[in-house]
């Protein structure tokens, strides 16, 4: 218990300051792939990239400064059991897209 | 058989090392960080649907002619300001100050009424253009996915009306103060979900 007495799992400080500067980010990083697919400006390829490397790059910016996770050993069974749920959420996504992808395959008749 | 047992102590939190125990607090809000993960997995299900019915029009009119990107824009916008609000409510409370807690979760309510309204107004204008839920395979995962995050936004804001009354009845207390830590970690997941809802139903469907 660094400073306060409500430093409970999962609920560490924020400050103004850091709740601005995320507020900043996420603007930016919301703002440029919306400007991408919006103005047609870039290809698909790189409309894409960057669609993805936003929203990756945002997410992080909310958990860091709105959720406050770090590596703390306070928070180490936060951050342990969101990577478990990472995994789950990789494998469920990843998984589905795969098999309903080769749902067809080898079921050809005369094949 | 009938060996009475001590009645525990008072504070007793089940835990059998009190060299690093845990407040009752930390308890309940890492167990409902538990729940938001189970969330999270349910919301992957509805992102998983999604991926593999979105294609799937069956001669419905298709989301690229239904999309528009400037008004997501400004749905985008409440959702990630109302984050920030929350973020200043928690200061307060953290602060003791009654008046900027209410004032900031009053402002947090506002934004996500907004939110919510934009959506159930897209909604309708998208079943009047043919899109209904049961238009085809892909409309009902859209609806699927976009609905429940819109279902969960709405219980964080009943959530939110119950907390004030408890805020008012008791002050801020450990057990509202515990409360509102919980629908913080809801609020903000809620915005999580919406970077992928933008990310991946609106952007991609749009290039």
């Amino acid at each position: 218990m660094s400073h306060h007495e409500q430093h409970a799992g999962g609920a560490a400080h924020g400050s103004v300051k850091e709740y601005i500067i995320g507020l900043i980010l996420s603007v930016v990083l919301t703002a440029i792939p919306f400007g991408a697919v919006m103005s047609g400006a870039a290809g698909e390829v790189v409309s894409i990239t960057l669609i993805l490397l936003c929203a990756v790059a945002q997410v992080m910016v909310q958990l860091v400064f709105f959720l406050h996770m770090n590596a703390s050993s306070e928070q180490a069974w936060n951050t342990i059991s969101a990577l478990f749920s990472v995994v789950l959420v990789a494998i469920l996504i990843v998984g589905s897209i795969w098999i309903m992808n080769h749902l067809n395959h080898n079921m050809l008749m005369g094949h | 058989m009938n060996t009475a047992l001590p009645a525990p102590p008072p504070g007793y939190t089940g835990y059998i090392s009190e060299e690093h125990h845990h407040d009752y607090a930390g308890d309940t809000v890492f167990g409902f960080w538990i729940y938001i993960l189970s969330d999270c997995v349910l919301f992957a299900t509805l992102f998983a649907v999604f991926a593999v019915l979105q294609h799937n029009f069956a001669g419905s009119i298709e989301a690229s002619e239904l999309f528009d990107l400037s008004y997501v824009a400004g749905e985008t916008a409440l959702l990630l300001l109302s984050s920030f609000t929350f973020g200043m409510a928690m200061l307060g409370a953290n602060k003791g100050s009654m008046k900027a807690l209410l004032g900031w979760l009053g402002v947090t309510w506002l934004l996500g009424a907004g939110f919510l309204y934009m959506e159930v107004n897209e909604f309708v204008h998208f079943t009047h253009e043919g899109a209904a839920a049961w238009a085809s395979g892909a409309w009902s995962a859209f609806y699927g996915l976009i609905g429940t995050h819109g279902l969960h936004v709405f219980a964080g804001m009943v959530w939110m009306i119950v907390l004030v009354g408890l805020l008012l009845r008791d002050g801020i207390s450990n057990e509202n103060r515990t409360r509102l830590i919980c629908l913080s970690l809801f609020w903000h997941f809620l915005d999580i979900i919406w970077i992928c809802v933008f990310s991946f139903v609106f952007l991609m469907g749009a290039v």
